[in-house]
Formats: structure tokens, C-alpha cells, sequence
């Protein structure tokens, strides 16, 4: 049977395995164990095992030593679902997440929301799952409906849907997640069907067309079950008649590995767990051939060979991935000038040379090319994806780095575009002007290095920049990015907090607190939004202190006294409202010692601090003595 | 496959669902007999079951598996019919 996590590799002795982890004393060893299995092809049987091994493991000391993220997700659904908890938190296991999972009674959905159930309430779910179906959700219309009519009922339903997301934002402070309805109608029509206004699978199309349109509009995120369901060749895993009359299942138990990946790669994306870069070999992975060996000419790329063509298919794959944000580099065992030559004389070749943030063609390991183009574009391992076509080096990095996704390929190139996407490991919960440029800012960047490396003296370097920095509340046009930014920011973030799109906004309103974003241009182009600050009052406080709750900053523009000019913006605001004494916090993790010194390079005084080494410090800063530090950029307030 | 071939590998499959190693399954043996054995679990075992021998139940079949007798009779009756 074809696996139905074929990205993930296969553990040569699963069964003996669980064994093992099995003997494992309950804690951080017993789901280390585990995570590395959940990692691993596993079909559903397998699944629910790891589900019940990993159990009482996960507890606050194994979730942090494990360096996972936790997360509670509530799924109200109208149909059953109780079977697919296990690989829902399997899944979640896989993609560094501790989920915790609430289902209610199926068909209870509503009721759930609507009279806002205390046991949901006290779940305290992050995100909402709606897995509604097209049983439940399709309009009543007589087959002879006119489009008039069909479409009003459309309407009526997504307006019911929208109000359903409305309680689970402002009920329950829940990221809504809306399930798009599985075209489960048998047609009566043929082809004809999508001609019929009032036949039901055209009433499922139309009516998914609507939710996504209300979805993008309400900032509510898709599990496109729909999109899915058209994508999966067994046409038993998604609305099996069979199971349906059974059991009210959708989904079929069989299938619940790839459904729970599809769930959980969603809320890892919203919490910022989404690779950002892919790093890919260059022989036989990105032309046929060895270039070293059979020369430019000898190489297979481009129109003249249907392979040819399958290569220069998964360079205009990675092209597009580039514009959508994905960073791309290279790490090859190759001749350095060889490779670089195929880039730059190569007539076939889809990627430029410029389009590759990092590259490196030389013949060290694949693991230590790795570290090297992590360091250069400021990511963390776990940001990576790895793409070889040989096995033994994705075996060999698996082992050195297992933060690295490194997804098992097919044989054949034609299938490495779709094996990408299926991974999921560029799951996007948002797309962002920032996104669509990722790829730009990375070679100014390399520019601004080289002018560094030029100047005599840093100063000069800054001061030749010509830096601005726009500063502003966050309102809707900021909210996504600014929120991407807060869920995805690891090494200069002082806290670490992570909040919903809906958080971010209570926040931003409330008239209590600063909500501040920054958007850095400088003679090379525009940075984007690169910087966040949240400061709030606190029950600890005084009424003229704010707590700054959150302040981070993306590492592209590290070192270059962004913070300094930031800093000058957050007193200008906050001393317009009377506030006299702003209270830094800095909360370490394993990935933010760069900020160790943040508050006492900018002024700020210790508050408390004695405390264990691993805990949260304090800090003061008097706005009316203290002296903020001086930098080079213009600032411009809106 | 022979009826004590299906019992085995019956019994690996029921092992593997409710994850016990020491189940033992005899023609008798009915959902009051295993702990866990609930309607829920019940599909769980019906499509491990039908994955492990690379057949389907009818819907009308699925009531009618009340004990590992009724389970093993319908394996090989299908089992035969496609061989």
C-alpha cells in the first residue's frame, strides 16, 4: 500500500521501536522517543499507538525539554471525528507542537458556540476548528431553484457561518479555523451539474466559493477539506459512504494520518512553525547529470528531453516559491566555478544565480554547508528544508541535524514539486507584500553586507544607509504581518509571547495599551515591517508604568540601531499619555540570548533580576531622567 | 489462507488496535470480552481489518459482526471468492 505520509522517511524497525520507547520511563525520554517515531512513516493503527505511548509524557518539563510548542485546539464538528484525535496530536508531535484536543459531541457544533459551553470555555482554546460538512451545511433549495434563489441561500448560510466565527473570536478569544465542505452529493446531472443552480454538488461548489471569500474577509483560516479531498487518489479516505453510514465518519480511519497532518500543519503555520528556506542539491535534483562530469552541454535541463523538461518544471516550482516568500539557497558537492557556471551560461536554466539567497558549492558535508547557510541568512535549523536526491545524504543529514526537515523524494523529478507541497512544511497562513519581496531583501542584504565590509567605521557605514523608519499603530493593514512577525520571531524577541490575529487586534484597540509597528527603507529598498512592540498597563504597576509585553525584531536589520530608533518612538507615545515609567521584561529561551542585554544597552535600570538563572529579569526606565542611547535613522511617525 | 492463518493474523491486528500483546481471540470472542472493544474502536478494528486481508465489508456485513467467528466466516468467504 502507498504510504499516506510519503515525505516521511520509513524506520526500518518501527514495531521494535515502540518497544523501546515503550521502556522508556514516562517524560522527556519517553516522547523524545515518540517524536522521533511521529516522524517516521506511520499508517493509523501505528498512530493511535504513539498517540496512547505519548500520553502522560507530555507534561510542561518534556513539551519544553523536547523544545515543543503547546497549543489547544477544539474541534466542533457535525460529524464524528473522536477518531481522529490520536493523529491529529501525532501529527502535532511531528510538527513541534503539544497539542491538546477538545471535541465536543458531533452535531453539537452550534449549541457549543451559541450557549458557550463551560466545558469549552474552560479548554481555553487558541483555535476553533469548524469541521462541518456538506450534509449538514447545504441549503434546502427544490432541485428548480433559480440562480436568484440559490444564491440567496447561499448567502443565508455563509452569513450563519460568519456569525459562528464572530462567537468563537469575541466568546472564547479563538482563532477560528472554518473546514470547506467535502463535495460528498452524488451527481444527477453528469456534467451538466454545475449548470443546475439548485443541484446539490453545485450548491457545495458555490457554497464553498463563499466561505473562503467570507474567510479571507473575516482573517479566518482554511482547512480546504475540499481542495484536499480532489487532490487524494483513494477515493474510500474522504466521504466513504460506507463509514458514513456506519458511523457518521468523513474522514476514514484509515486516513487520519494525513487528516491530522493537514490540521496540525495549520496551527503550526499560525504559531509560526512554517519552514522558511529550502535548500536544494544541485545534481540530478535541480538538472539531470552531474555538471562536474558531463559538462554545461552534457547536462539534462530544459526543452529537448521530457526529463530535461521535468527539471526546468521543478525550477519554475522553486521560482514561484521564491516570489511567495520561501528563501531558496544552494548546498552542492561541487566545483564552486563549475556550478556558478551553469547559473550564469546555462540557456535553460529557470533560477538565476540571484535568485539564491546562500549558496554553497564546495565539497565539505552537506551537514556543516547547512550551519553555514543558517548562520548567513540568520534562520534556526528548524526553518530549513533540505532537498537531495540521494539518499544517503538525507540520511546522513537526518542524523547530524534533526532539526532539518529533510522530505523523502520519488524516484522520478516529475513528482518533487508535488512532494514538496504535499510535505506541508510550507503551510502559510497569511501572504503579506513582505512575502512577495523576501526574496529581493535577502540580495540587498547582501549588499549592505558588502558596503559593510567596505566601510571603514560603522558609523559611516550607518550614516551612508539613510535610514527610515516609519513608525505606526498597528491597525488592519498591519495586523497579518504584524502578527506573522510575533509568531514567527525567535532570536531578537524578549518574550517570546505568542499571540492570534485576534489577540493582537483586542490589543491594539484597547485604549490601555501601545501596539507599535515599524517599517525600516534604506538606500538599498524597502525592509518591510521588521519590528513589533506591545506594551500594556499591569495589575503589578502603577497607573503611570506600562509593561512592555512584547518587542522583537526580525534579524534582518540586527546591528543596524533599529531598536535605538524604535525606543525613541515608544517614549514620544507613551510620554504623550502621561506614562512616566516603561518596565522591560526579558523571558530567555533557548534562541534569544542575542537580546540578553537589550533594556541595559537602551538605559534601562535592573528591577529584579536575582532571581534563578532561566527566569524572567525586570527593568525600569524613568522617562523623565532616563537617557535613551542616539542612532542614525530618520523617523517619521504616523 | 487457512482458517488457522486467519486466526493469526486476526489476532495480530487485534493485538495492534488495542495495543495488548497478550489478546487471545477464539470464534466466542465478543466485545464484552476486551476491554476498549467500543463502537468506536469497533471501526477502527473493521479497517485494520480490511487493510490486513485487502478486503471490504459491505455496509449490511458491518451489523452483522457481532463475535471473531462472524469475523473470521465473512475473511474467508471473501478471501475464497478472490482467490
Amino acid at each position: 500500500m502507498q504510504s499516506l505520509l510519503p515525505w516521511l522517511p520509513d524506520h526500518p524497525a518501527f514495531a521494535d521501536a515502540v518497544k523501546l520507547a515503550k521502556e522508556q520511563p514516562v517524560g522527556r525520554d519517553r516522547l523524545a522517543a515518540v517524536i522521533h517515531l511521529a516522524g517516521c512513516r506511520r499508517d493509523f493503527v501505528a498512530t493511535e499507538k504513539l498517540d496512547r505511548l505519548a500520553g502522560s509524557s507530555i507534561e510542561p518539563a518534556a513539551v519544553s525539554a523536547a523544545n515543543l510548542s503547546s497549543a489547544s485546539l477544539a474541534i466542533l464538528s457535525s460529524h464524528t471525528v473522536d477518531h481522529l484525535g490520536p493523529a491529529i496530536r501525532v501529527a502535532g508531535l511531528c510538527r513541534r507542537l503539544a497539542l491538546a484536543t477538545y471535541f465536543t459531541p458531533y452535531g453539537l457544533y452550534r449549541q457549543a458556540l451559541l450557549d458557550a459551553d463551560p466545558k469549552l470555555a474552560a479548554f481555553k482554546p487558541q483555535f476553533i476548528l469548524l469541521a462541518l460538512d456538506a450534509y449538514e451545511l447545504n441549503p434546502n433549495v427544490p432541485l428548480d431553484a433559480g440562480d436568484a434563489e440559490a444564491a440567496a441561500a447561499i448567502e443565508a448560510s455563509v452569513t450563519d457561518l460568519r456569525r459562528l466565527w464572530q462567537v468563537v473570536r469575541e466568546r472564547f478569544s479563538a482563532q477560528p479555523i472554518q473546514q470547506t465542505l467535502v463535495p460528498t452529493a452524488v451527481p444527477l446531472f453528469g456534467s451538466f451539474e454545475g449548470l443546475v443552480p439548485g443541484s446539490p454538488v453545485a450548491l457545495t461548489d458555490r457554497l464553498n466559493s463563499g466561505i473562503r471569500a467570507a474567510a479571507r474577509e473575516d482573517g479566518v483560516l482554511l482547512l480546504d477539506l475540499a481542495w484536499h479531498a480532489s487532490r487524494v487518489e483513494d477515493r474510500s479516505a474522504i466521504g466513504d459512504p460506507v463509514r458514513w453510514h456506519q458511523a457518521k465518519q468523513l474522514i476514514s480511519p484509515g486516513f487520519a494520518p494525513l487528516f491530522g497532518d493537514w490540521v496540525a500543519r495549520i496551527v503550526g503555520a499560525a504559531l509560526g512553525q512554517s519552514r522558511k528556506a529550502v535548500v536544494v542539491d544541485l545534481d540530478n535534483t535541480l538538472w539531470g547529470g552531474v555538471v562536474g562530469d558531463d559538462g554545461l552541454e552534457g547536462i539534462q535541463l530544459g526543452q529537448g528531453s521530457a526529463a530535461g523538461e521535468a527539471f526546468a518544471a521543478f525550477q519554475r516550482f522553486l521560482l514561484s516559491m521564491s516570489k511567495r516568500g520561501i528563501v531558496l539557497a544552494v548546498s552542492s558537492k561541487n566545483d564552486s566555478a563549475i556550478a556558478e557556471s551553469a547559473f550564469a551560461s546555462h540557456p535553460e536554466m529557470v533560477l538565476r544565480r540571484s535568485d539564491i539567497a546562500s549558496f554553497h558549492a564546495n565539497w565539505d558535508d552537506k551537514a556543516t554547508n547547512l550551519r553555514r547557510i543558517a548562520e548567513e541568512l540568520n534562520l534556526g535549523m528548524e526553518a530549513l528544508v533540505f532537498v537531495d536526491d540521494n539518499p544517503a545524504e538525507r540520511h546522513m543529514v537526518r542524523r547530524e541535524l534533526p532539526a532539518v526537515a529533510v522530505p523523502e523524494l520519488p524516484d522520478d523529478v516529475a513528482f518533487y514539486p508535488a512532494r514538496l507541497a504535499d510535505s506541508g512544511c510550507f503551510e502559510a497562513t497569511s501572504y503579506t507584500a513582505e512575502d512577495a519581496s523576501r526574496s529581493r531583501s535577502y540580495s540587498e542584504n547582501i549588499q549592505r553586507k558588502t558596503i559593510l565590509q567596505q566601510a571603514t567605521d560603522m558609523k559611516g557605514y550607518l550614516k551612508g544607509l539613510s535610514m527610515t523608519l516609519a513608525a505606526s499603530n498597528i491597525g488592519p493593514v498591519d495586523l497579518p504581518r504584524a502578527t506573522q512577525l510575533i509568531n514567527k520571531t525567535n532570536q531578537f524577541n524578549l518574550t517570546t509571547r505568542r499571540y492570534t490575529e485576534t489577540e493582537v487586534k483586542r490589543l491594539a484597540e484597547s485604549p490601555e495599551a501601545v501596539a507599535l509597528s515599524f517599517r525600516l527603507r534604506d538606500r538599498f529598498g524597502d525592509n518591510g515591517l521588521i519590528s513589533v512592540i506591545l506594551a500594556r498597563a499591569d495589575k503589578s504597576l502603577s497607573e503611570d508604568a506600562l509593561l512592555i509585553d512584547t518587542w522583537l525584531m526580525s534579524c534582518r536589520v540586527l546591528g543596524r540601531q533599529v531598536e535605538a530608533a524604535a525606543f525613541e518612538v515608544l517614549i514620544g507615545e507613551v510620554s504623550r499619555r502621561g506614562i512616566r515609567t516603561l518596565v522591560g521584561e526579558y523571558r530567555p529561551t533557548a534562541r534569544n540570548g542575542l537580546v540578553v542585554d537589550h533594556y541595559s544597552k537602551l538605559g534601562f535600570v535592573p528591577l529584579r533580576g536575582d532571581g534563578e538563572p532561566g527566569e524572567a529579569t525586570f527593568w525600569r526606565f524613568d522617562l523623565e531622567h532616563g537617557v535613551p542611547p542616539a542612532h542614525f535613522i530618520k523617523v517619521e511617525r504616523s | 489462507m487457512t482458517t488457522q492463518e486467519i486466526y493469526a493474523a486476526l489476532t495480530e491486528v487485534f493485538r495492534d488496535v488495542f495495543d495488548n500483546d497478550s489478546i487471545a481471540i477464539g470464534p466466542e470472542t465478543t466485545a464484552s470480552d476486551i476491554e476498549g472493544w467500543d463502537s468506536q474502536v469497533h471501526v477502527t478494528l473493521v479497517v485494520a481489518t480490511e487493510v490486513r486481508f485487502g478486503i471490504r465489508f459491505r455496509t449490511a456485513e458491518f451489523e452483522t459482526l457481532r463475535n471473531v467467528g462472524d469475523f473470521v466466516r465473512l475473511i474467508e468467504t471473501k478471501c475464497a471468492g478472490r482467490a
